[in-house]
C-alpha cells in the first residue's frame, strides 16, 4: 500500500516507538521536539516541548501514561503522554543517548555519552508512581565501556541490562550490582560501531545492527549468536516483526558522503530478511537519505521508518506480504 | 629530557680537573660514533639521525684497491684526487672516506674505504669506477664491502657439485583439468588476496586459496596463467602448483615496482626506480630480465629517467621493452632517440650488434604473432618529408611495406590478435590546420604485397572514442561522434559477400558508451559506459546484429571477460569508496551473482593457454554443438537438482534449530510468568506477548433502498 508520509520534523529522525496497543507512534528527531502521531492514519497528535537539543530516543510506559526521552541537552525528561506536561527532568554531565523502561515501569535505564572528560555511563533511575515523589538519584551507575553506548535495554525480569555501542561489544550487566556478567565473543561480534538494538516481544532474543553492514540475532540469556544478516550498507536501525519471522534492517551511506554521489548509490532501503533462513526477501524504498529509525507496530501489520530526510514513512502491509513464501 | 646537568656542576667538575672551560673550543670535540660517555644529548635530532645510520649497515661502503702507495707528505694530495673522482658520482657521506696508513712505514696501504648514503649509490660507484685507470700501473679494483665476506668463503679447492636426486615437479596446469571446466580468478580486497573458482552453476565463487599480505602492491598472472606473481620489497615471487599455491621462485630486485612477463612466460622483466641523494640528478632506473624457471638474471639495464621516460605515477613508462615474435619469446625491443633497439633472447644482445636507425621515430608496435614491427615517423621539415608508417621484418630488418601520409597530426596502431590485420588510426589536419579529422589505413598483413585500404567515416568530423578488433576475427568496432550522443559502427574486412573489401555492417546511433569489450571468442561485444557514465552495459551479438541484453553495474570501473568468453566480470575498484565489489554476468547479459568487498583493488581472470584444437576441429564442434552439449546439460540438471535438495535440507535444519530456540524461550517465559506479574504489581495479563492474528468478519450495510415491484396478477 502507499506509505503515509508524516512530515512534522525539521531535522533527521533518530528514533521511533509504538505504544503497547499500537495506536500511538512516538518519534524523536534532531529538532528538539518529540512528536506523537496516530499510528493508523499518521495524523499528528501533539509534541513534547522542553528539550533544548537533539532527542536521541524515547520509551513509553505500558499503560501509555508516561513518556521518557533522552536528549543531547544533557537531560532525560519524563512527560505526561496525554497533556504533554513535563513531569521531571534528570540532569547529567553529558548528552543522554538511550532510554528504556523496565518491566513494570518502575525503573529506567539511561545511557550518557562520553563528553568533556566524562566517560560514557549507564544510569539506572527509579521511577516513582507519583511524579511529585520523583527524585533524580541514580540507583546504579555503570562505567567501563569505551566510546558511546548507543543502546542499553533491560533483560528478562529486570535482572540484567544489555548494552551495545561504539566499542563493538555487547555486554550484559547485573542490574543490581553493576557487575559485568557476560560479553560477546570477539570472534563473532560486530566489527564496527553497534548502532541499534531491538528486543523481541517476549525479550528472549534481540537484534543488533552495526556499521559493519550486518545485523546479528542473539539469545538474551546466554548471549549466544544465533543468526547473522548481511547487507550492502551500514545498518543504522533494526526491527523485528512481532507477527512473522521477519527482520527489517535500515541504513545507508554515511549522511556526510551522500550528497557527493548519485541517489542510487545510497541504497536507502528498508530491507526485509527471513529471520530463520537469513535470506533477503524484499525492500521498501522511498527515503531520500539514510534510514535512522525503524519500528514495527505491535500487531505486525504495519511498520514505520524515520530517515535522515526528516520524514516518517508509515507503511501498512499489503495482504500479499502475509503470504510471502521463499 | 633526562639528566640535565647544571652549569654550576659542570664548572665545578672542570675546576676539579684543572680545565679552563673558556679555553676550549667545544666544536672541536668529536666523540666516537655511538658513544656518548653517559652524557645524553639534549638534541633529539641527533638520536633520530643515529637510528637512520644503523639501518643502512655496510651496504653503502665500497673498497677501492690498487691505489698508489704514498708517503705521509702526499697523503692529502691522493685523498683529494680520490675524493674528487668519487664525489662526482654522488655525495660521499661526512666522514665517509677512510684511507688506512701502515703504522710503521707511515705509508698508505694502497686501498681506501668510501661510504655513500645509499646502497644504490655505492653500487653505481662500483660500476662506474671499477677498472678506472688512474695511471698505467694503477687500475682501480672496486668492490662492495659486503662482498668481502662472500669472497672469503670461496673454498680453495674445486669440489664437484652435488647431484640432487630428481624430484618430479607439480603439475602447474592442474587448474585446467577441473572436471567442471571452471575458470579461476584472483581478487585483492583489503589486505587479503584470494584465488577463487567462478562456480557459475552454483551462482557463487568458490575459494581456492587465500592469504593475507600475499603481496605488497599488486598481483599479476603470467600470460598463460601458469604463475601468479607477487611484489615485495625484496623482489618479485611467482606462485603456482596443483591443489594449492606454493612459491615456485623468487627474483631478487630491491624495491621492484613494475613487472612484465614475456608472452610465452619464459622471462620476467622487473623494474625499480630509485631516487638519488642529489635532487638534481635524474632518478636511476634498474631493469632486470630473469629466466622464469631458473631465476637467473639474463640481462640487466641500468640507466636514468632520461633513458627510460616516465609514465604515469612517476614510474618509467611500462612495459619499457615490448615483446615480439609471437609465443617463442624470441625478440624484445625498445624505442630510443632516432632508433629502435631490437634484442634477441638467445644471447640477450642487440640483433647484428646494432639498433635499427629510424630518424624521429615516434611509436612502434609488434605484430602479436609474427616477428614484424610497425612503426610511425611523423612529418619532417615542415611537411617536405611526409609522415610514414612502415612494417619491418625482424631479424632481417627488411622493410616489408611503407605508406606515406600527408598532413598528419598523430597515428595510433592497432594489431588484430592473429596478426592478420593492422589498423592505423590517422589524425589529419584539415586544410586550415585548425582542426583534425580521422581516417583509418588498414593493412592486410597475410596477403601478397600487403595491400592497404583507406577507410573514412561517413561523417569525417566525428571523433574516435574507441576502437577494437574482434579477437581472432575479421571485424572491428568503432565508437565515434560527439559525447554524449555517440554512435557505434561495425566493419568487416571480408566485406558483406566475402568480396575482400572493407564494408560496414551496421551503425548503432545514440549509444551511451565509452568503451568496447569484445569477447575473447569473438562474436559478442559489450558496450560500456564506464566511470562518468555510471556503468551502463549493453551485451551485443555481432553475428545477428542485435542487442541481447542491457544491464547496469552502478559506478563500474573495470570489465574483464573470462578467457573462454563464457562469463564477464564487472568490478568497482577502490578508486572511490562506495559500491566496491564485483558482479559476474553470463556472456548474454544475465547477472549471475554479485560479491561486495570493501577496499576492492583488483580482479583478474586466470588466463588459459591457447587451445590445442585445430580450427577445423573447433568448427566441427561448433557445428555439432547439440550433440556435445547434451552431456553438459544433463550435468547442469543434476547439479540444480542436487542444489535444491541441499537447499531444502539446509532449510529444514535451520527451521529445526530455530524451533528448538523458540520452545526453550517459551518454557523460560512461562517459568518467569509469576515473577513478571509481581514486577507489574500483580497485573496478570501477559497477553501482550501472544499476539494472535484473528480473523474477524464484519458485515457492514453499505446502503439499502426499497423498490416496489409491480406484480401483475393475472
Amino acid at each position: 500500500m502507499r506509505p503515509i508520509l508524516m512530515k512534522g520534523h525539521e531535522r533527521p529522525l533518530t528514533f521511533l516507538k509504538y505504544n503497547r496497543e499500537g495506536d500511538l507512534l512516538f518519534s524523536c528527531a534532531k529538532d528538539h521536539t518529540p512528536t506523537v502521531w496516530f499510528a493508523d492514519n499518521g495524523e499528528r497528535l501533539g509534541t513534547y516541548r522542553g528539550h533544548n537539543g537533539a532527542v536521541w530516543s524515547c520509551d513509553v510506559s505500558r499503560d501509555s501514561i508516561r513518556l521518557i526521552t533522552g536528549s543531547a541537552d544533557q537531560s532525560a525528561k519524563l512527560w505526561d503522554v496525554r497533556t504533554g506536561h513535563q513531569l521531571h527532568t534528570f540532569n547529567f554531565d553529558s548528552p543522554a543517548r538511550s532510554v528504556d523502561f523496565s518491566v513494570g515501569d518502575k525503573l529506567a535505564v539511561i545511557t550518557t555519552d562520553p563528553f568533556m572528560g566524562h566517560t560514557s555511563a549507564i544510569h539506572v533511575k527509579r521511577i516513582a508512581d507519583d511524579p511529585d515523589d520523583q527524585t533524580s538519584e541514580s540507583v546504579l551507575v555503570i562505567k567501563g565501556p569505551q566510546g558511546r553506548i548507543n543502546r542499553a535495554v533491560w533483560g528478562p525480569l529486570n535482572q540484567t541490562i544489555i548494552s551495545g555501542g561504539e566499542d563493538t561489544i555487547i555486554r550484559i550487566w547485573d542490574s543490581e550490582t553493576g557487575k559485568l556478567l557476560n560479553e560477546s565473543d570477539k570472534e563473532v561480534s560486530h566489527k564496527k560501531n553497534i548502532t541499534s538494538l531491538a528486543k523481541s516481544v517476549d525479550g528472549s532474543h534481540f537484534l543488533t545492527g552495526s556499521h559493519d553492514k550486518s545485523a546479528k540475532l542473539w539469545d538474551t540469556r546466554t548471549l549466544t549468536l544465533i543468526k547473522t544478516y548481511t547487507t550492502e550498507r551500514p545498518v543504522n536501525a533494526v526491527a523485528m516483526s512481532p507477527l512473522l519471522d521477519h527482520v527489517v534492517l535500515g541504513g545507508g551511506q554515511d549522511a556526510s558522503s551522500v550528497t557527493t554521489t548519485d541517489h542510487r548509490a545510497g541504497k536507502f532501503e528498508a530491507k526485509f530478511f527471513d529471520k530463520i533462513l537469513q535470506e533477503e526477501i524484499g525492500g521498501v524504498k522511498g527515503h531520500f537519505g539514510p534510514i535512522n529509525a525503524l519500528a514495527f507496530n505491535p500487531d505486525g501489520k504495519s511498520f514505520s521508518s524515520g530517515g535522515e530526510d526528516g520524514y516518517v514513512r508509515l507503511h501498512h502491509f499489503d495482504p500479499d506480504y502475509f503470504n510471502i513464501k521463499i | 629530557m633526562a639528566d640535565v646537568m647544571l652549569m654550576k656542576e659542570i664548572d665545578d667538575t672542570a675546576a676539579s680537573l684543572g680545565i679552563d672551560l673558556s679555553q676550549i673550543d667545544f666544536d672541536s670535540i668529536r666523540l666516537p660514533p655511538g658513544e656518548d660517555f653517559g652524557i645524553k644529548s639534549d638534541d633529539e635530532d641527533v638520536y633520530r639521525d643515529e637510528n637512520l645510520e644503523f639501518d643502512s649497515g655496510f651496504g653503502n661502503i665500497i673498497v677501492v684497491d690498487n691505489l698508489p702507495v704514498v708517503p705521509r707528505e702526499k697523503f692529502e694530495k691522493l685523498e683529494g684526487v680520490v675524493r674528487k673522482i668519487y664525489s662526482q658520482i654522488s655525495v660521499i657521506k661526512d666522514d665517509g672516506f677512510w684511507m688506512p696508513v701502515d703504522p710503521e712505514t707511515k705509508k698508505t696501504l694502497g686501498y681506501c674505504f668510501i661510504e655513500y648514503n645509499t646502497p644504490q649509490e655505492a653500487e653505481l660507484a662500483k660500476e662506474k669506477t671499477h677498472g678506472y685507470k688512474l695511471d698505467r700501473s694503477h687500475i682501480f679494483a672496486v668492490s662492495m664491502f659486503d662482498d668481502f665476506d662472500r669472497f672469503m668463503k670461496v673454498p680453495d679447492e674445486w669440489a664437484p657439485p652435488e647431484v640432487k636426486p630428481y624430484t618430479p615437479g607439480e603439475n602447474l596446469q592442474q587448474w585446467l583439468t577441473d572436471d567442471k571446466a571452471r575458470d579461476q580468478f584472483v581478487i585483492r580486497a583489503g589486505s587479503d588476496t584470494e584465488v577463487l573458482w567462478n562456480d557459475a552453476r552454483q551462482l557463487k565463487a568458490d575459494l581456492v586459496y587465500k592469504r593475507a599480505y600475499w603481496t605488497e602492491s599488486f598481483v599479476q598472472w603470467s600470460p598463460l596463467g601458469t604463475y601468479l606473481a607477487t611484489i615485495h620489497r625484496q623482489g618479485a615471487a611467482i606462485w603456482g602448483g596443483g591443489s594449492t599455491f606454493n612459491r615456485l621462485m623468487r627474483y631478487a630486485h630491491p624495491q621492484v615496482r613494475l613487472i612484465d612477463f614475456s608472452p610465452g612466460e619464459k622471462y620476467l622483466v622487473t623494474c625499480s626506480c630509485h631516487e638519488t641523494s642529489n635532487p638534481l640528478d635524474a632518478n636511476r632506473v634498474v631493469i632486470n630480465f630473469f629466466d622464469v624457471r631458473t631465476g637467473k638474471v639474463m640481462r640487466d639495464f641500468k640507466g636514468t629517467t632520461h633513458d627510460f621516460p616516465l609514465g604515469p605515477g612517476g614510474l618509467p613508462k611500462w612495459p619499457a621493452f615490448s615483446w615480439g615474435g609471437g609465443k617463442g619469446d624470441k625478440y624484445f625491443a625498445r624505442m630510443g632517440k632516432n632508433l629502435i633497439s631490437v634484442y634477441e633472447t638467445e644471447t640477450f644482445s642487440l640483433i647484428d650488434k646494432k639498433s635499427v636507425r629510424v630518424e624521429n621515430v615516434m611509436d612502434f608496435s609488434w605484430s602479436p604473432t609474427d616477428p614484424i614491427l610497425s612503426l610511425f615517423v611523423p612529418e619532417l621539415g615542415g611537411g617536405n618529408q611526409p609522415a610514414r608508417v612502415s612494417l619491418i621484418q625482424i631479424p632481417s630488418k627488411e622493410e616489408l611495406r611503407q605508406k606515406n601520409l600527408f598532413s598528419v597530426s598523430d597515428c595510433k596502431m592497432y594489431w588484430q590478435s592473429n596478426g592478420d590485420y593492422l589498423a592505423v588510426k590517422v589524425d589529419r589536419y584539415t586544410k586550415t590546420k585548425k582542426s583534425t579529422y580521422t581516417g583509418f589505413e588498414l593493412f592486410r598483413i597475410k596477403e601478397r604485397d600487403i595491400p592497404i585500404e583507406v577507410l573514412e567515416l561517413e561523417n569525417k568530423n566525428d571523433k574516435i572514442i574507441a576502437f577494437a578488433w574482434e579477437p581472432k576475427g575479421h571485424r572491428f568496432a568503432v565508437i565515434h561522434g560527439e559525447a554524449p550522443k555517440l554512435d557505434i559502427s561495425f566493419y568487416s574486412m571480408r566485406g558483406a559477400n566475402n568480396t575482400g573489401r572493407i564494408s560496414k555492417l551496421t551503425t548503432l546511433k545514440g549509444k551511451n558508451a565509452n568503451a568496447l569489450f569484445w569477447s575473447p571468442a569473438g562474436r559478442f561485444i559489450i558496450f560500456a559506459g564506464l566511470k562518468t557514465q555510471n556503468g551502463t552495459l549493453e551485451f551485443y551479438n555481432v553475428d545477428e546484429l542485435e542487442t541481447m541484453a542491457s544491464g547496469e553495474h552502478f559506478m563500474c570501473t573495470d570489465i574483464e571477460w573470462d578467457p573462454t568468453g563464457r562469463y564477464v566480470a564487472t568490478s568497482v575498484t577502490s578508486v572511490h569508496e562506495m559500491e566496491n565489489g564485483f558482479n559476474i554476468w553470463s556472456f548474454n547479459g544475465k547477472l549471475l551473482y554479485r560479491v561486495m568487498r570493501d577496499h576492492f583493488f583488483q580482479f583478474l581472470w586466470r588466463p588459459r593457454p591457447p587451445s590445442f584444437l585445430s580450427p577445423e576441429k573447433e568448427e566441427e564442434i561448433a557445428k555439432n554443438l547439440k550433440k556435445y552439449s547434451k552431456k553438459y546439460e544433463a550435468e547442469d540438471q543434476d547439479v540444480s537438482l542436487l542444489l535444491s535438495e541441499q537447499e531444502r535440507e539446509k532449510r529444514r535444519m535451520l527451521k529445526e534449530e530455530w524451533d528448538k530456540w523458540v520452545s526453550e524461550w517459551k518454557r523460560l517465559h512461562e517459568e518467569e510468568k509469576l515473577a513478571r506479574q509481581l514486577l507489574r504489581d500483580g497485573e496478570a495479563s501477559d497477553e501482550e506477548e501472544e499476539y494472535e492474528a484473528k480473523e474477524v468478519e464484519v458485515e457492514e450495510v453499505l446502503s439499502s433502498h426499497e423498490e416496489v415491484l409491480e406484480y401483475d396478477q393475472e
